[in-house]
């Protein structure tokens, strides 16, 4: 129903692409590049324009504003009025949505096939021709601060992760979040959000992904059509964000909150993300968090701490390789009642380091393998997944060759890799942990 | 703007066929009916299988019986412990869900065609032989106790249990299905056993199956996987009184934001007015950013970030439910334009312009929803348990066009009470105070 931010914290396990041969390409010569993917099990289309451009790409003081110029993406254009996208796509039975996060910010439809040009063609007058009026602003405004309130003021562990996130970058923008700062939310402006639309609002700056029902020759027509005249923004350059210094000592926090019914250790590595051409270590690292935390019955920690010798109610690992820059890989534990915080924390790091001194049992990656190819089958059942995925990683500095080699690259994963990428990435003087609890467990901190 | 209008105008002519699929109806040799769509362009099927009854079956004194069955089934079963239970399942890249709501238990499956009869082999196991280990049982509860404590300082949560609380007394409807920390902690074995032996049986066997599996292997299976269940489980519940009257109820919460659910009771599935009530709802709450809500409490007056209403046909109860978050200062502003379009639509009806759009916008939606073939399996399951014709996919949108202006009228007079709506209110919202 709602617009809605990706917030970057549980990781998939990534999926590979399917066969090759339903899936084309082309590029407008105003830059926008295509993706088409085929399936024509049933009359249904994907429509989704994704922009090189997400909160991470804000100027410094306007935290907030690549996530604001989303929501007022359905207000007027010099066509449409306020509303009427929306109202359109669904007068002809179709659904819409977008979604912002700090690499990319994409809208879409999902309709009957035969509507695609329309799509289209009320996609691309939104690209260069917003009308926004003041009351535009105060309004929608209102309506991202209490997106904030309900998202993050209301909830202890969202306030939590905004903390630890802001910790562990100092000077890249991932430490800010998608949401905003309150204050700054609050002091955004027409200038801030015209400013951040007419830089990336471009074809140069946009991917188009159509997936469904449709004939790849048809689509580069329509999208020749409409897009092509669209004017791309000059000198717009690969995106530079200001970058850390080296993290040199671990960063800790204690977040308290009353309404903190159950507590948790939450640690967060700075971890390499999968780069075009050279993805052999972030496909090690997505394949030691599935070995690590991928499943309680199964997992190094879930039979270390919940089943073996029960020191907690919830274990997980995660990465996440698609991202632009460096990215986190994440330890979670979540203790049972009679285990304090600390004890927690230990007994986590007693697994990590027994499981490097011990090896990957080959059975357990065998059986991942085997799932990641099973994988395969089903992702071609979901075709609104397969545009998502492409969808990111040409976002996040990957190309289709990459998406395409991912699959047989995490085939070729050995033990020593997965080994090799544990000793590089848990390394404490690039971690942040968080203790998450009530008040009044003060006592521990000192244990 | 004019050029757009006419090209949806244009477009809005052609339509998706309603008839996206061919449903067959399968009876296996033993039995065992099931609805099945035949899609074999990928190697793999879903499978839905849902029993009626569900959570609201928990015995006297056993709140969250079922629940903590439902976690347990794969935990371990014959000779294969929780880690080797999973392992087996991984091996085989099979995914099998157990999941349990108010009406209903469901299974969803999904196996591949290469190894379709040890997937569905491993499976029955769990269906026929679940171990349900103390220590199994020791860890689930755990999980199960973190979430019930989590949820109490959750404003959402707090506002749903609320309302059902208020709405349904001591009926199942009435109460979390995950139980209460107490009743969680004092569930044994043999309360675990009855919860399994009352739900999974045979006089409340639904099927839902979809992909690459023909009728024939499709009977086969259901016989081997679902034949040697009980045949009987425990009584359904009674039907269940709606209690609550008009008025406001606030939960002190210390939050920034109140979070509302609102509303009073609904209509049964069956009713002759349900599709009128919900052409109707499509106008209200439930149409997106089109919906008069949406309109007035976010897009004109910016008081939130989302707001809905939804019919809620429970088997043996009836809601008709809104929920909205909106800060401390500003709820009450929310509730007073709620109140005022509930109002609105009860007194005047829609206008011929909104019945258009919501005729439009559910006549096109419906075929896609038809989308994969889990969604599709899920479908067909819900379809036999609300007691729909195998064809009713292909006269659906006929009942949605047939609503007319006076059917909303009528049903939005009967249906839309102002006065008896009741808003739960968690936070601590300004200027509200309970009513008695």
């Amino acid at each position: 129903m709602l617009r809605r931010l990706l917030l970057p914290f549980a990781a998939l396990v990534a999926l590979p692409a399917i066969a090759a041969e339903n899936i084309s390409t082309f590029t407008l010569e105003n830059g926008l590049e295509a993706v088409v993917i085929e399936d024509h099990r049933a009359p249904v289309v994907v429509h989704m324009l994704w922009y090189k451009a997400g909160a991470a790409d804000e100027p410094p003081g306007v935290s907030g504003v690549a996530h604001f110029l989303e929501h007022l993406l359905f207000k007027a254009t010099d066509k449409l009025e306020a509303g009427e996208f929306s109202a359109i796509v669904e007068a002809n039975g179709g659904s819409d949505n977008a979604f912002t996060s700090q690499d990319y910010t994409g809208y879409f439809q999902r309709v009957a096939a035969d509507r695609l040009g329309l799509m289209m063609e009320m996609e691309a007058n939104r690209m260069r021709n917003i009308r926004l009026t003041e009351e535009d602003i105060t309004t929608e405004r209102d309506v991202i601060l209490e997106e904030r309130a309900q998202r993050t003021d209301s909830d202890p562990g969202a306030l939590f992760a905004e903390q630890r996130t802001a910790a562990q970058y100092i000077s890249h923008p991932y430490g800010t979040p998608i949401i905003g700062w309150r204050h700054e939310m609050e002091q955004l402006d027409m200038d801030d959000v015209l400013d951040f639309y007419e830089t990336f609002y471009a074809p140069n700056a946009a991917i188009l992904i159509v997936a469904g029902d449709v004939d790849p020759v048809e689509v580069e027509e329509l999208a020749k059509q409409h897009y092509g005249p669209l004017e791309p923004t000059p000198g717009l350059a690969e995106r530079q964000r200001p970058q850390d210094p080296p993290q040199l000592v671990e960063r800790r926090l204690v977040f308290e909150d009353e309404r903190a019914s159950q507590p948790y250790v939450i640690r967060t590595y700075l971890a390499p993300e999968r780069d075009s051409g050279d993805q052999k270590t972030a496909a090690a690292l997505a394949v030691l968090a599935d070995i690590l935390g991928g499943s309680s019955a199964t997992s190094v920690f879930g039979k270390a701490l919940e089943l073996e010798n029960p020191k907690a109610v919830y274990t997980s690992a995660f990465y996440r390789g698609l991202n632009y820059d460096d990215t986190t890989f994440g330890l979670v534990i979540v203790p049972t009642p009679d285990v304090s915080l600390q004890e927690a924390e230990d007994a986590m790091d007693a697994v990590v380091a027994q499981f490097i001194e011990d090896g990957v049992d080959p059975d357990q990656l065998d059986r991942i393998k085997g799932q990641i190819r099973a994988s395969e089958v089903y992702a071609q059942d979901d075709v609104g997944g397969l545009a998502r995925r492409y969808g990111t990683a040409l976002t996040s500095g990957l190309t289709i060759e990459d998406v395409q080699a991912w699959p047989d690259i995490l085939q070729a994963v050995t033990e020593e890799d997965i080994i090799a990428a544990a000793k590089m990435v848990f390394d404490r003087d690039k971690a942040v942990t968080g203790w998450f609890r009530k008040p009044s467990e003060t006592a521990e901190v000192t244990q | 703007m004019i050029r757009f209008v006419l090209t949806a105008c244009v477009f809005a002519l052609v339509s998706l066929p309603a008839r996206a699929i061919d449903i067959q109806e399968v009876t296996s040799p033993g039995g065992i009916t099931a609805w099945l769509v035949e899609e074999h362009s990928i190697p793999f099927a879903a499978l839905e299988i849902r029993f009626k009854g569900g959570a609201s079956l928990d015995r006297d004194g056993k709140r969250g019986a079922i629940n903590l069955m439902t976690g347990l089934i794969e935990e371990g079963a014959g000779d294969l412990d929780a880690t080797a239970f999973a392992a087996a399942r991984e091996a085989l890249a099979a995914s099998y869900g157990f999941d349990v709501r108010d009406d209903a238990f469901s299974i969803s499956a999904q196996f591949l065609t290469e190894n379709r009869s040890d997937a569905l082999a491993l499976l029955k196991l769990a269906l026929t032989e679940p171990r349900f280990d103390d220590a199994a049982i020791a860890r689930i509860k755990s999980q199960i106790i973190s979430v019930i404590g989590s949820d109490s300082k959750d404003p959402d949560k707090i506002a749903s249990n609320t309302a059902a609380r208020l709405n349904w007394g001591d009926h199942p409807y009435g109460s979390d299905s995950n139980g209460t920390i107490e009743s969680v902690s004092a569930l044994t074995r043999d309360d675990v056993v009855s919860a399994f032996n009352d739900v999974l049986a045979k006089d409340r066997i639904y099927v839902g199956a979809v992909g690459d599996i023909t009728a024939e292997e499709l009977g086969a299976i259901l016989d081997d996987l679902l034949g040697g269940l009980p045949e009987k489980g425990a009584p359904m519940p009674q039907q269940a009184e709606y209690l609550q009257s008009g008025g406001i109820t606030v939960v002190p919460f210390d939050t920034p934001q109140s979070v509302a659910i609102f509303g009073h009771e609904g209509i049964e599935r069956h009713d002759p007015d349900f599709f009128p009530a919900y052409v109707m709802n499509q106008v209200l709450g439930a149409g997106g950013f089109g919906s008069r809500l949406m309109e007035e409490v976010r897009e004109k007056r910016g008081l939130t970030y989302g707001i809905g209403s939804y019919l809620v046909p429970k088997d043996y109860g009836y809601l008709y439910l809104g929920q909205v978050a909106s800060s401390n200062d500003r709820i009450a502003k929310a509730i007073d334009v709620i109140r005022d379009e509930w109002a609105r639509l009860a007194a005047e009806g829609v206008s011929e312009e909104e019945l258009v759009v919501a005729k439009k916008y559910l006549t096109g939606a419906y075929p896609l929803r038809f989308d994969g073939n889990s969604q599709i399996a899920s479908i067909l399951a819900g379809m036999q348990m609300d007691d729909l014709p195998i064809d009713y996919a292909d006269t659906r949108n006929d009942k949605v066009n047939a609503v007319t202006l006076d059917d909303i009228k009528r049903v939005a007079a009967r249906l839309l009470r102002p006065d008896d709506l009741h808003f739960v209110v968690v936070g601590q919202p300004q200027g509200l105070e309970s009513t008695n």
